[in-house]
């Protein structure tokens, strides 16, 4: 195996630009797409858990949907095929005016599709919840309303902290899916300095290092929060 | 947009067919590799021996925390580079993948190992086997039993992942969809109906997960 190792590559200036700028479209991509995922994977997730028959029926059918279809496909259909089937003048301005639609579709594709995963989880925290607890909600004349906004939801938000950290990680990782559309993002960026320079074996440990840090600051935080939110006398992290 | 046209899916039917060959195989083959260097990283993490079970814990976490794509440029990149010689993309891929899905294998045969009671282990010690006869024969096979649900479901993952070697132009059924959608000129109705054919088989896995894990309940 004969490789000119140049580890100085990753530091001249414009390699290490091009690093910093794809950390900062992955960040931003994970992260706007988590706040569209956590939205709408509790509506989903408690919509599923509800009395009313067709309320659960649509939730369940968007968590098949979206959990059954590749997130690749799922980013070429909203980038590609969605422009397309929406009225033309909506089409068109998708087409040519919205700002930045590479990053626009990333965060819509991936928000989506992590929602349906974050839905899964918030409706196994309902179901964990005693069902003692809602009898007793019901019992004690609290309405349907009532009875999640004061006990159903805030245990279960409780109980699905730990859960939640691993598909938390999991959107940074997806995130760099979105390079299939054309974002710059770190792993397209690493791939792209192997290619202009020949120096792969650099590149990628750059950005692999760069992920691994990504994990153990997430990692890190969720525990605080984990350790913050942790009901006293429910059992440990994989209930 | 026109009206959608269906022959050009009709039309190239062969084409898409080779690569959803491809992309089965491709998973087969990943799953079989990925729960056999993962049963083996389970049992490196569990051995009580520190040096191999840090290794192994290093590994899975390393590759945890890491995209699959990041893997599979890695490969692409390092096989060539260390056989001396290129493979063809579809062994760098097959490599990619049973290197990334084993750390995600490992983590599911961790749980069923630790699922077998320990007195079976002990029962097997007193009965004079030796530790691969007591994995062989006692340990594993429970484990397999107790995380077949799981194994298949982390399968149709694997399965929807095959789809991520679009990035490197291996022709699976993704690629194949995508290269006739550019050709023709036919992007919507080519990724809706790729779209179609992952939801029908992942969707028919899933039933057959929740079948498995009713009769298991049973």
């Amino acid at each position: 195996m004969n490789y000119n190792w140049n580890w100085a590559v990753l530091l001249e200036e414009e390699y290490l630009q091009w690093l910093i700028s794809g950390l900062g479209w992955t960040v931003s991509v994970a992260l706007c797409g988590w706040v569209i995922a956590m939205t709408v994977g509790c509506l989903v997730g408690v919509g599923r858990t509800v009395p009313n028959r067709w309320i659960r029926l649509v939730c369940t059918c968007y968590v098949e949907l979206f959990r059954n279809i590749p997130l690749l496909v799922q980013m070429f259909i909203w980038y590609f095929a969605i422009p397309e089937l929406v009225p033309d003048d909506i089409g068109r301005w998708m087409k040519r005016d919205m700002p930045n639609p590479e990053f626009v579709t990333a965060v819509v594709a991936l928000g989506l599709y992590t929602a349906s995963r974050v839905a899964e989880q918030v409706r196994a925290g309902i179901e964990t919840v005693p069902v003692g607890l809602k009898s007793a909600a019901t019992a004690h004349g609290l309405s349907t309303y009532q009875s999640y906004r004061y006990i159903q939801l805030p245990i279960s938000f409780r109980l699905i902290v730990p859960p939640m950290t691993s598909e938390f990680l999991t959107v940074f990782k997806n995130s760099s899916l979105a390079l299939t559309i054309g974002l710059l993002e770190l792993t397209a960026q690493s791939q792209q300095i192997a290619e202009y320079t020949f120096q792969g074996f650099e590149a990628f440990t750059a950005a692999t290092i760069i992920y691994v840090f990504i994990a153990l600051i997430v990692t890190a935080l969720m525990h605080l929060l984990e350790r913050h939110t942790a009901i006293p006398g429910f059992v440990g992290k994989d209930s | 947009m026109g009206e959608f046209d269906f022959s050009v899916i009709t039309n190239s039917l062969p084409f898409l067919g080779q690569g959803l060959m491809l992309s089965l195989w491709l998973t087969l083959l990943s799953i079989i590799g990925g729960i056999v260097l993962g049963t083996l990283l389970a049992l490196a993490r569990l051995s009580g021996f520190a040096p191999l079970s840090l290794t192994a814990a290093a590994y899975v976490n390393l590759i945890r925390s890491v995209p699959l794509i990041l893997v599979i440029f890695w490969f692409y990149f390092l096989v060539p580079l260390a056989l001396g010689r290129p493979i063809g993309s579809f062994y760098s891929a097959l490599i990619a993948f049973v290197l990334f899905e084993a750390a995600y294998y490992s983590e599911i045969m961790r749980a069923g190992i630790q699922s077998v009671r320990k007195g079976q282990v002990h029962a097997g010690q007193s009965t004079g086997l030796n530790y691969w006869q007591i994995q062989r024969y006692v340990v594993l096979p429970q484990a397999f039993r107790n995380m077949i649900p799981i194994l298949v479901t982390q399968g149709i993952i694997l399965f929807q992942d095959t789809s991520l070697v679009f990035v490197v132009s291996l022709r699976d059924f993704m690629t194949a969809s995508s290269i006739v959608a550019r050709t023709e000129g036919r992007l919507v109705e080519m990724y809706l109906f790729a779209a179609l054919v992952y939801f029908v088989i992942c969707f028919s896995g899933s039933l057959y997960v929740r079948r498995l894990n009713k009769r298991m309940a049973t």
